[in-house]
């Protein structure tokens, strides 16, 4: 067997299913943006930047053009509740990493394996549970109630807070691991050499242990904060499809709402702020130590 | 010669982008002998080994096995062995499967597999070991079964690359004579590669210096030592005090100079040519002391100078004496318990036989 | 003598941390074991949901399209994780090396939504109908990267020095993976089917876009009864779900450390 031979088929069955499967599909997506609606649902192809201009204006009874702010506002609650999310996983997964990564051999392994756990359990389920809690007379409510902090409230459900609740517990077991990977790659002789040098509990922190865990927050911010702007879940069910998210907002187009360019076009527009993003990212990263 | 070659490496060069890291070079390796490829690093000795393996290739040039060309072969190919640096045992196999791994891909039968490991097992004194793991074993112990997996499908060159360099002072000490003796029972071509020159020059048959990407000195151990071809391999190579001397007259393989301290001798030369400079090697070994019981004879070269600085070394003490200005490193065997040591400041007679030194190109 | 690696709070902090990630969790068991039908009063135990929810047919059908769909993604994605981090990690001269990585990992780089909408579009071009085929080509591509990962990492940490050493002992490229690089990647491999296995079986996104009739996956079943409202049912469905990811995560810890100590 050539070694040429290998090299060729052994990647081409991965080029040929990416390829297929999202690379092709992508650009129908662009090309459905322009589309028209058909009169059935689905599309008619053709080249109409109606879609587009749909984010920004409608048509009112005079044909004029009236800016619309609601969808603009969808996408501007996606990117604050996605920032967020993020920072606030950064926030909570630093201490969790460096305590655990503290641990001795055979805790760590185990606090990590609780850790990655939820992270097995469908989504879904994750998600029911913060109904549970957060809903009307749900577990918060009667739990707050019986110790007589609160008389009644109105629902938690079905508000921003709700949704970045959920966003939070679903994604943060995705900031922890690169976060952890890379504090436990850190020499504890430079914690000591930092306080060898009189600098305190806190600048060692500030300065040395927050810097080297920068990689890992950097990969964990990636990894929770492109989902969270595509989420689905938790804006259909902890935000009661009434505060939106580009997620389901999408999703609806092509469900009931039957508007597939138009979907496609918010597709669109979440694929260009994710490049954005990572572009971004990979413009303020700093470059890799050489391998051998 | 009637010695048949094992090896040949013709006009082999390689380049890693604009780094030229070999520059063409040509050898022949004859068969049974322990050839040694000895060098500081990055001088491409490794490479070239790896280029025999068939792990690399050359950019240009050829490599020959017993007459026929191997560069077209893939690894597997290629009827030559290789301990690795690192030992490369299979974590997931056995001593005994480690070892029949390459017999079983030759296709020999059953029974000459089994009675080729054991007699390999046994050659390394570790029968007892053989259906442990390589984790269950020490970095000797590795080490030997390494051996014993390149040796059992007895290639025609057995290649060693640096496999003594993981192992502590005594046991590279002890696995130094095992390996030249195995050699010599076994007869196969060891082309070794090292940078520790005490193991190239405690072993080998001939010596490989390579240095800048080209062959510095070939030779045995003992002309390498005593009659190095440059100043690289003389600096190389244990110490030396090296001098810029003034060249008087060339007389064949003699050349006479002078030296920095005033004194005029004539001894044997490499490249050196009259009316321009040159550089005198001389061993700190090779200066006598007074009061030594060999001393220096009376026909040599006899100096006076102070002494500047002492390192006891346990069986020779290191001087660094300042004669006239020049600064001489000279080393002296501690033969007698408690030996008499001189101290800095102390003024001391030196001596030193003309032919002991060596005149070579700068 | 002080441990200056030691921050106050951070133990009490990490334990508070553990149980915000078990208590939800922990209340959704809790009331499936409720004895009437809120899921937030508890009245007395019993397991009367858990037999309501083990004879529901269409619970049966969702987790059986479900784990159909999640085998044969899980051993696709696999493969083809394989053959490309073998390429990608250990090939000689190979071109496009870095893009290569970048196509098998481009799920990862955008949201599911997006990829969802794609390949739905796709396949209405397409005509395909054949709702499990449909389920399966999906799943497989965004199954690929993270089979890929554990793969990589497993192949990036052991030394080639193997592989060469079986080459100069006359191994042929194809023994050489048989008898060497396999055995010893062998973790990796797992731990990339299971990863595989558990995110097509957890996946929501792509399979609500594409369900149709026969192709309900166990996820897109749960969201349809959670939208009619919430019942001591769903805690009992979501507790065996959450049993089965329990066994699924330490058999798969398990595995990967036995087979770790045989290397």
């Amino acid at each position: 067997m050539k070694p040429t031979d290998f090299r060729i088929w052994g990647l081409a069955p991965a080029w040929v299913i990416m390829a297929l499967t999202l690379v092709v599909p992508i650009g129908i997506v662009i090309l459905v943006s322009f589309a028209s609606r058909g009169a059935y649902g689905g599309f008619d192809w053709g080249f109409s930047p109606a879609s587009y201009a749909q984010i920004l204006f409608e048509e009112d009874w005079d044909g004029n053009l009236a800016f619309t702010p609601q969808y603009l506002s969808i996408i501007g609650r996606t990117l604050w509740l996605a920032g967020l999310t993020t920072a606030i996983c950064a926030a909570l997964a630093l201490p969790a990493a460096y305590t655990i990564a503290q641990a001795g051999g055979r805790a760590k392994a185990v606090l990590i394996y609780l850790v990655t756990l939820p992270f097995w359990v469908s989504m879904i389920v994750r998600v029911y549970a913060w109904i549970i809690i957060l809903g009307n007379d749900g577990v918060l409510e009667k739990t707050l109630r019986s110790l007589g902090l609160v008389t009644d409230i109105d629902s938690l459900l079905f508000t921003n807070g709700a949704m970045l609740t959920g966003l939070v517990y679903s994604y943060i077991p995705l900031m922890i691991l690169p976060v952890f990977a890379s504090i436990e790659k850190l020499d504890p002789a430079l914690i000591e050499a930092s306080h060898d040098l009189y600098g305190s509990r806190f600048t060692t922190a500030r300065r040395v242990i927050l810097p080297l865990a920068m990689p890992g927050l950097m990969a964990g911010a990636i990894l929770v904060f492109v989902p969270c702007l595509g989420a689905v879940l938790e804006p259909i069910l902890l935000g009661g499809g009434k505060a939106m998210l580009m997620g389901n907002l999408i999703q609806t187009q092509f469900g009931g709402g039957r508007n597939w360019p138009f979907g496609a076009a918010i597709a669109v527009v979440l694929m260009v702020l994710v490049m954005i993003f990572l572009m971004v990212n990979a413009l303020r990263a700093r470059p890799e130590v050489p391998h051998d | 010669m009637d010695r048949k070659k094992a090896v040949e490496v013709v006009n082999v060069a390689k380049s890693f982008g604009t780094f030229q890291a070999l520059k063409g070079v040509s050898f022949d390796i004859y068969d049974n002998e322990f050839f040694t490829m000895l060098g500081p690093s990055g001088c491409g000795k490794t490479t070239l080994l790896r280029m025999i393996a068939g792990f690399e290739s050359p950019t240009s040039g050829t490599i020959r096995l017993h007459g026929k060309d191997i560069l077209s072969l893939p690894p597997h190919k290629r009827r030559v062995n290789t301990v690795f640096q690192s030992y490369a045992l299979f974590p997931h196999m056995t001593l005994e499967q480690n070892i029949s791994f390459g017999l079983e891909n030759l296709g020999w039968e059953k029974e000459r597999r089994r009675a080729r490991t054991a007699q390999m097992l046994e050659m390394v004194h570790m029968s007892q070991f053989a259906r442990r793991r390589p984790a269950q074993l020490s970095g000797g112990q590795r080490q030997r079964i390494a051996l014993a997996r390149a040796l059992a499908p007895e290639p025609e060159v057995l290649l060693l690359d640096e496999p003594l360099s993981a192992l502590d002072l005594k046991l590279r000490q002890a696995m130094r004579d095992e390996l030249r003796a195995l050699q010599r029972a076994t007869g196969i071509t060891f082309v070794f590669v090292t940078h520790d020159q005490e193991e190239a020059l405690d072993m080998s048959d001939r010596i490989c210096v390579l240095g800048h990407g080209e062959i510095q000195h070939l030779g045995t151990p003992n002309e390498i030592y005593e009659d190095p071809e440059n100043r690289f391999v003389a600096d190389f190579i244990g110490e030396t005090n090296f001098f810029e001397v003034d060249v008087l007259a060339v007389n064949g393989p003699q050349a006479t100079i002078r030296t920095p301290m005033g004194q005029t001798l004539t001894t044997f030369h490499k490249g050196a040519q009259v009316g321009s400079k040159a550089t005198l090697s001389l061993r700190p070994e090779k200066i006598g002391m007074e009061d030594q019981a060999d001393g220096p004879a009376q026909s040599g070269e006899l100096m006076e100078g102070r002494i500047t600085g002492r390192n006891y070394m346990g069986g020779y003490t290191h001087y660094t004496v300042d004669v006239a200005g020049v600064e001489l490193r000279v080393s002296r065997r501690n033969a007698v318990s408690h030996s008499a040591s001189f101290d800095p400041g102390r003024t001391v007679r030196l001596g030193f036989r003309h032919d002991s030194a060596r005149v070579l190109a700068r | 003598m002080t441990d200056v690696k030691r921050y106050p709070f951070a133990r009490s902090f990490t334990a508070l941390f553990f149980l915000y990630l078990y208590l939800p969790i922990g209340v959704v068991i809790f009331f499936s074991f409720n004895e009437n039908r809120l899921v937030s009063v508890w009245t007395g135990f019993s397991l009367k949901w858990y037999d309501s929810a083990l004879a529901n047919r269409a619970l049966m059908d969702a987790v059986k399209i479900s784990l159909t769909v999640a085998s044969i993604a899980t051993v696709l994605a696999t493969s083809v994780a394989l053959m490309a981090a073998l390429v990608i990690v250990r090939g000689r001269d190979v071109k496009f090396r870095r893009l290569s990585e970048t196509v098998v990992n481009l799920p990862l780089l955008l949201p599911e939504i997006v990829l969802a909408v794609a390949v739905l579009i796709l396949f209405s071009q397409l005509g395909l109908q054949n709702g499990m085929a449909k389920l399966i080509i999906a799943h497989t591509a965004f199954c690929i990267p993270f089979a890929f990962l554990p793969i990589r990492a497993r192949l990036q940490g052991m030394e080639p020095d193997f592989e060469e050493a079986a080459q100069d002992l006359y191994a042929t490229p194809w023994t050489t993976f048989r008898r060497v690089t396999f055995p010893l990647i062998a973790p990796g491999v797992f731990a990339g089917a299971m990863l595989a296995f558990v995110i097509s079986m957890d996946d929501f996104i792509t399979s609500n876009m594409l369900n149709s009739g026969g192709s309900t996956t166990l996820p897109v079943y749960i969201f349809g009864l959670i939208k009619q409202g919430t019942t001591p049912e769903l805690n009992a469905i979501s507790t065996l779900i959450v049993l089965g990811s329990l066994i699924l995560a330490t058999t798969a810890l398990i595995l990967t450390f036995r087979s770790e100590k045989r290397a």
